[in-house]
């Protein structure tokens, strides 16, 4: 499957500087799309999930314009040609 | 984005090093104290509530924990006094097995001795070493694993081990858990025991429990590593045995509550806090700021305020944010929440306005280049 992944302006120093990375992998849900994201840029993992490989509580993503959270979280399934948004959530004083 | 001004930073300088919750700032000066120059912001938005400096081995190196509340907590290090920032991406986490998750650094620590060594406090209350200059972190086991570990509970400031004091020539390793208490090793960090007989714990029903404290710093002397100064959530205390029984040393302070403490660098009976008026009102008493000093270990406390503002001034200065420096006579450093930073080039004898305006100060590390 290939998708597109999209970066916010805090992630491009561990992602080579890309805000869009055409993304091709095994699988069909947001987690394996990750993993494969992980893979090429290990540096995100920690800033997207914790410790426990739980999306972290002020970051979203977002699959085309549907948040996961309101989903199946990091098991909901993505289709051909996705564009799989990371997004910080609003945060912070 | 805010650009970081950088500073150009000679052998023999003073290096202070200010974590702010907003950032990181570095102000270095000569000896001479004769005119501070400020470099930062480092990691803009970020609160950084861990800052080090490795001088072993003639290093010049900074290390610093900035942490987003998207994207977390993380460790980098500096060799050029924080013009570029080496990250080590996950190096501090907690495996699945454990539950848990990495929320905060709260300290890193240098070992003395053993310039490969280094440990991290963090939160949830655990602690981290590396024996490789840092490039790979492991969870201290030992105590992870104490029985007590499940029932110790966060403060307000989250269930954080802020204070870490590794052993000195192979001597007693301590820790400070707010809040559990005091730990301390002689195995080298394998095995913890409590050390806080006598410390109260004025929030529960009884005030001397096994663990429990909310202990909010603890400083200790090289030249005297069995004694030990402690700030607690009500009470000030010093051990001269290890932490095996505890005095309490509030003796003529207007509050026995507050959260730095530090230890003058080469005379172990003189000892600095900032005292807070209460729990419930966390600012310093009278509106006056006013840092206390005891020169007898306790036998007696004395107010110093040269220099700094007596009217009007309700700061708080929190468990970090008091530090002094190597020199001789002492430098003495604190900054506050509302983002003023103070210094002292004579033993805390008068004082001078090294910043202001900055964000809340969490962090403050004072060094020699």
């Amino acid at each position: 499957m290939t998708i597109t992944v999209r970066l916010p302006g805090p992630l491009l120093p561990l992602a080579e500087g890309r805000g869009e990375v055409p993304l091709s992998f095994e699988g069909a849900t947001v987690d394996d799309a990750l993993r494969a994201l992980w893979e090429r840029f290990p540096g995100l993992r920690h800033r997207v999930l914790d410790d426990q490989g739980r999306l972290r509580r002020h970051v979203n993503v977002f699959v085309d314009r549907r948040s996961v959270k309101q989903g199946a979280g990091l098991a909901t399934g993505l289709a051909d040609g996705a564009v799989l948004s990371v997004i910080p959530a609003v945060s912070g004083g | 984005m805010v650009e970081a001004r950088h500073v150009e930073v000679e052998p023999g300088d003073l290096v202070l090093l200010v974590g702010t919750m907003k950032g990181a700032f570095l102000f270095r000066s000569e000896a001479s104290w004769a005119r501070w120059e400020r470099a930062g912001p480092f990691f803009p938005g970020h609160a950084v509530y861990a800052l080090a400096q490795d001088t072993r081995e003639g290093r010049s190196r900074l290390w610093a924990a900035p942490e987003s509340s998207h994207w977390g907590a993380s460790l980098h290090l500096s060799d050029d006094f924080g013009r570029t920032w080496t990250e080590k991406p996950g190096a501090v986490r907690f495996e699945k097995e454990t539950g848990a998750s990495l929320r905060r650094i709260w300290q890193i620590a240098p070992a003395p001795g053993d310039p490969q060594r280094l440990y991290c406090g963090v939160e949830p209350a655990a602690l981290f070493e590396s024996r490789d200059g840092g490039e790979t972190w492991a969870l201290m086991s030992g105590l992870w694993d104490h029985p007590h570990r499940p029932q110790w509970e966060p403060g307000n400031g989250g269930l954080c081990l802020h204070t870490v004091l590794p052993p000195l020539d192979g001597g007693p390793f301590y820790v400070a858990i707010s809040t559990g208490g005091v730990y301390r090793s002689d195995d080298g960090g394998g095995s913890w025991r409590t050390a806080h007989k006598g410390v109260r714990a004025e929030f529960l029903p009884d005030k001397h429990p096994e663990f429990g404290q909310c202990v909010h710093k603890i400083a200790r002397h090289p030249s005297r590593p069995d004694r030990l100064f402690l700030q607690n959530h009500w009470g000030l205390y010093r051990t001269d045995d290890g932490g095996a029984s505890w005095q309490d040393i509030a003796n003529g302070v207007p509050s026995d509550f507050g959260f730095g403490m530090a230890v003058h660098p080469h005379r172990p009976d003189t000892a600095y806090i900032v005292p807070l008026e209460s729990d419930a009102f966390r600012c310093v008493p009278e509106g006056r700021l006013r840092v206390y000093r005891t020169d007898d270990a306790g036998a007696s406390w004395r107010a110093l305020e040269r220099g700094l503002p007596q009217e009007g001034a309700f700061e708080c200065v929190l468990r970090d944010a008091l530090a002094t420096d190597t020199s001789d006579p002492a430098g003495v450093y604190f900054g506050t929440r509302s983002g003023k930073v103070f210094g002292s080039p004579d033993d805390g004898d008068t004082w001078e306005t090294i910043a202001d305006g900055l964000p809340p100060v969490v962090c403050v590390k004072a060094a020699v280049a």
